[in-house]
């Protein structure tokens, strides 16, 4: 099946999906933390397209407001705020380099082929568009885990953990024409409310132990890994 | 109403009566005597009931059921009594009493420590409540609660005296195997009630699971009741629990504790599995035979007076087990009265093993009230001092010697009858094994004589060995009272066997489909008078007339002098107290020969020489498990080492795995 056979609306959406992979990508890969907060902008800009492009497709409202929160959440709002966290923990220029880049890119690369390989069965779907769309948005949401795994910064998790949930939106808008409008607010909401505590954590995390290296929160059990007390003997 | 309608009723009277000696108990934490005034009385009562319940059981044959109204709403608790249920009854009746006599004079002692009587009071009578809740269940659910109360309350009790480090090392140990016997039981249960299709017993009874199910059932009962009755290998809780309880309790714990775990098999193995097995039989009588080699091998060589009566427990039940195992064995080749016979013994043995062991843990509380040690390195004498509890320990001791006619001889020699008779066997492997285990059952007994020598002759002979033990003063009146009724009991089982073994037939009958011949009032006679008899009135007699004739021969004449004088001690110093034999000494034989048995550390210096005598299970099975399950618990660290990413790291494995299983 070629691309060029599809009508021209499956194509644009074919095509926005495959850049949202890209962009989970590049996230993955980009070690500077204000680069890394961009570049899950232009996740969410690439969500926010197809969710309307859909809608244009189906003309269901519902998607136009799904790609409305989705502009306003994930493009504007929330970026804004990790930049202003950024700025006041002074992390502007911090680099969160992969241990192991190449690695962790082929590790990347394989969980893209299996999530493709996992989406196959699903063949309900008589449009191939929505399926490689289903691959995709399954390739988002783990390359947004392995994201949370590999990289120690803990705002860099963050960024991990809200690319999971745009591949989540991504799958939802695809394949079912979008999630009914109070799931779609009540999500939206919980990434906002989730973004907050994330800030206040941060703020708390820095302030006890002067970073936000997350291996380094081992440390703080450290205190009460010791031995219980000897037993007193009568 | 007749009196047999009376059973369940007054067995559900011991049980409230238990109860509620728990529920008052309470009130010993500001007024003391709230515990030998409404405690032990109330388990007196319970014991009362107990042993009518049992009587009457047995006596009328009855089998009696009911559904209570607690339990889960789809799932009532019913209960029963049959006269499986009646012997153990009987047996818990009979200790129980004593016990609630001689309980008040022990406990007195602990008014003025930190210890809670409270406590003691509390789990105590729920301790009982949970034996008696065991002996009457008709369904798994009531078993298993009763079970785990009678596990979590014997717990409290043997950390009651908690500031004893050794102490909590022993609960541990003890709770921890309670834990495994406890899921190896439910496990049991689990498959029996697959079978069935339900959890009560008429269920289970009804269904014959198939050949491998009911192999798996009988391994999980015989290792979850086997732990707790003290089989080897999962005897090693036995010999810490029982001496860091108070002795009243060591004496319920060790005599009608092991005998409940004994009655969980018997009901599992004979009643609901049903089907004799003789590759069950075989694997009874191997464990049986070992536990009590081991056993009596192991009490041998204790200087604590109270372990070596636990490890004493463990020779006790292996006999019972091996007995067991023969009726198994009998009951597969179809020869039911020979399997009632072994039966018999094994419920003759267990009656007895309840009354000599209590007798004999009394009589240690005595000992240790009275000289404020249990090392027998530290006693010596107490015969002098000591003489009432002095003469009823020598009771116990001869009893658990097996020398006629005591009731110790009475069930080994119907044991032994038993294997005797293994030539009616066509299976030519069984009629090796069964006379195998006959030599090592009679190397048993030979040796439980000389643990029992040993212990009265180091601790109540010859002269104190140390100053607390001179000082030594006899026990009170309720004491005394407790081990006299157990006396008693000891006397009715000696010398009216048949009568007793009448009553117990009605057990071996219902499980075995035939009961014993030949019970006769004066003489017994299991098989047939031309192969065996035994007659204990006239033995006694014989004995009792000799022992007078000895006495009217030997006694001084009327009138002639007696001079006093020490004896001749070849010029030497005049010999102390520490050079009589001592226990380590006297055991050095046994040391030697079966030496490969013991876990052995010797050390000789200049002026002391140092014996440390262990028990090989530890070394060989306990300790590589202990290391086995430090080095699960490392791994099982390592992965949770409050790393955030290794954690995601193990959520994104388990995805991936999880997504790969669904497509």
């Amino acid at each position: 099946m070629s691309l060029a056979a599809l009508p021209l609306l499956d194509q644009a959406v074919l095509v926005l999906a495959a850049m949202a992979l890209f962009s989970a990508f590049a996230l993955l890969a980009q070690s500077r933390l204000l680069a890394a907060i961009h570049v899950f902008a232009w996740q969410g800009l690439l969500v926010a397209a197809v969710a309307a492009l859909m809608g244009a497709a189906s003309g269901d409202v519902n998607l136009y407001v799904s790609a409305a929160i989705t502009l306003a959440l994930k493009v504007l709002l929330i970026p804004w705020m990790l930049h202003r966290l950024l700025r006041r923990l002074a992390l502007e220029r911090q680099a969160d380099p992969l241990a192991h880049p190449a690695l962790t890119l082929l590790a990347a690369a394989a969980i893209v082929v299996f999530a493709d390989w996992v989406a196959a069965p699903v063949a309900q779907f008589e449009h191939s568009a929505t399926r490689n769309v289903i691959a995709i948005s399954l390739a988002v949401v783990l390359l947004g885990l392995l994201m949370m795994v590999v990289r120690r910064q803990a705002l860099a998790q963050v960024l991990g953990f809200m690319a999971m949930e745009n591949g989540l939106l991504l799958a939802a808008v695809a394949s079912t024409h979008g999630m009914p409008l109070v799931v779609e607010l009540g999500v939206a909401f919980d990434v906002l409310v989730a973004m907050v505590l994330f800030g206040v954590f941060f703020l708390q995390i820095k302030d006890s132990i002067d970073s936000l290296d997350v291996d380094r929160l081992s440390q703080l059990s450290a205190s009460i890994e010791q031995d219980e007390e000897p037993e007193p003997r009568p | 109403m007749s009196a047999a309608a009376l059973t369940l009723p007054l067995a559900e009277a011991a049980v409230l009566a238990a109860l509620a000696s728990a529920a008052v108990s309470p009130l010993a934490a500001r007024w003391p005597r709230a515990l030998s005034l409404l405690a032990f009385p109330l388990l007196g009562l319970a014991a009362v009931c107990a042993l009518a319940a049992g009587t009457l059981a047995l006596g009328f044959d009855v089998a009696q059921g009911a559904v209570l109204p607690l339990g889960l709403p789809w799932l009532p608790w019913q209960l029963s009594v049959d006269p499986l249920a009646g012997v153990f009854l009987l047996m818990l009746g009979a200790v129980l009493l004593p016990v609630s006599v001689y309980g008040p004079g022990y406990a007195r002692e602990f008014r003025n420590g930190r210890d809670s009587l409270a406590t003691l009071g509390v789990s105590t009578g729920l301790f009982v409540a949970g034996m008696l809740g065991v002996l009457l269940a008709a369904d798994a659910y009531l078993f298993m609660v009763a079970w785990e109360l009678m596990s979590l309350a014997s717990y409290f009790l043997v950390c009651f005296q908690h500031e004893h480090a050794d102490h909590r090392r022993a609960a541990f140990v003890y709770l921890l195997l309670a834990h495994v016997a406890g899921l190896l039981i439910l496990l049991a249960f689990g498959v029996l009630a697959a079978a069935g299709g339900g959890f009560s017993f008429a269920a289970m009874r009804a269904a014959h699971p198939d050949a491998l199910w009911a192999a798996i059932a009988f391994a999980l009962a015989l290792a979850g009741f086997g732990a707790k009755a003290g089989l080897v290998p999962l005897h090693v809780w036995l010999p810490e629990a029982h001496p860091a309880a108070p002795s009243h309790i060591s004496a319920l714990m060790s005599a009608v504790m092991l005998k409940v775990a004994l009655y969980g098999f018997l009901r599992v193995t004979f009643d609901l599995l049903g089907v004799p097995q003789w590759g069950y039989g075989v694997t009874l009588v191997v464990v049986g035979s070992a536990s009590a080699v081991l056993g009596v091998l192991l009490a041998l060589q204790q200087s604590d007076l109270k372990r070596l009566l636990a490890y004493s427990s463990i020779e006790n039940l292996g006999i019972v087990f091996l007995a067991l195992g023969l009726a198994q064995i009998f009951q597969a080749a179809g020869h039911p009265a020979l399997a009632a016979l072994a039966l018999l013994a094994a419920l003759y043995q267990a009656l007895n093993h309840a009354l000599l062991k209590g007798l004999l843990f009394l009589g240690a509380g005595a000992v240790l009230h009275g000289a404020h040690t249990r090392s027998l390195d530290r006693l010596g004498g107490l015969l002098r001092r000591m003489p009432r509890t002095g003469w009823m320990f020598l009771i116990g001791c001869l009893g658990m010697a097996a020398v006629p006619p005591l009731n110790g001889f009475v069930s080994e020699w119907l044991t032994f009858q038993a294997a005797l008779q293994a030539w009616r066997l066509h299976d030519g492997l069984l009629r090796i094994l069964v006379p195998l285990a006959a030599a090592a059952l009679a190397l048993t007994a030979a040796l439980a004589a000389t643990v029992f020598v040993r212990a009265y002759g180091i601790a109540f002979l010859g002269r104190a060995r140390s100053r607390s033990t001179r000082h030594a003063h006899e026990v009170g009146g309720g004491m005394l009272a407790g081990q006299a009724l157990l006396v008693a009991g000891i006397a009715v089982a000696a010398l009216l066997p048949g009568p007793l073994l009448g009553l117990l037939g009605r057990a071996a009958l219902q499980l075995t489909g035939s009961a014993p011949a030949g019970t006769g009032w004066l003489w017994l006679t299991p098989l047939d008078p031309a192969t065996s008899s035994y007659a204990p009135l006239p033995i006694l007699a014989v004995l009792l007339a000799v022992g007078a004739l000895g006495v009217l021969l030997l006694r001084p004449r009327q009138g002639a002098a007696v001079r006093r004088a020490d004896p001749w001690d070849c010029g030497y110093a005049p010999p102390t107290p520490r050079m009589q034999y001592s226990a380590a000494g006297f055991a050095q034989p046994q040391r030697r020969v079966f030496a490969p048995a013991y876990a052995l550390r010797e050390t000789t210096a200049a002026d002391r020489h140092e014996v440390e005598v262990g028990d090989r299970t530890w070394v060989w099975l306990y300790r590589p498990l202990g290391m086995l399950a430090d080095r699960a618990a490392d791994l099982a660290r390592r992965a949770q080492a409050g790393h955030v990413r290794r954690y995601l790291a193990w959520s994104l494995i388990t995805l991936l795995v999880l997504l790969w299983i669904v497509s």
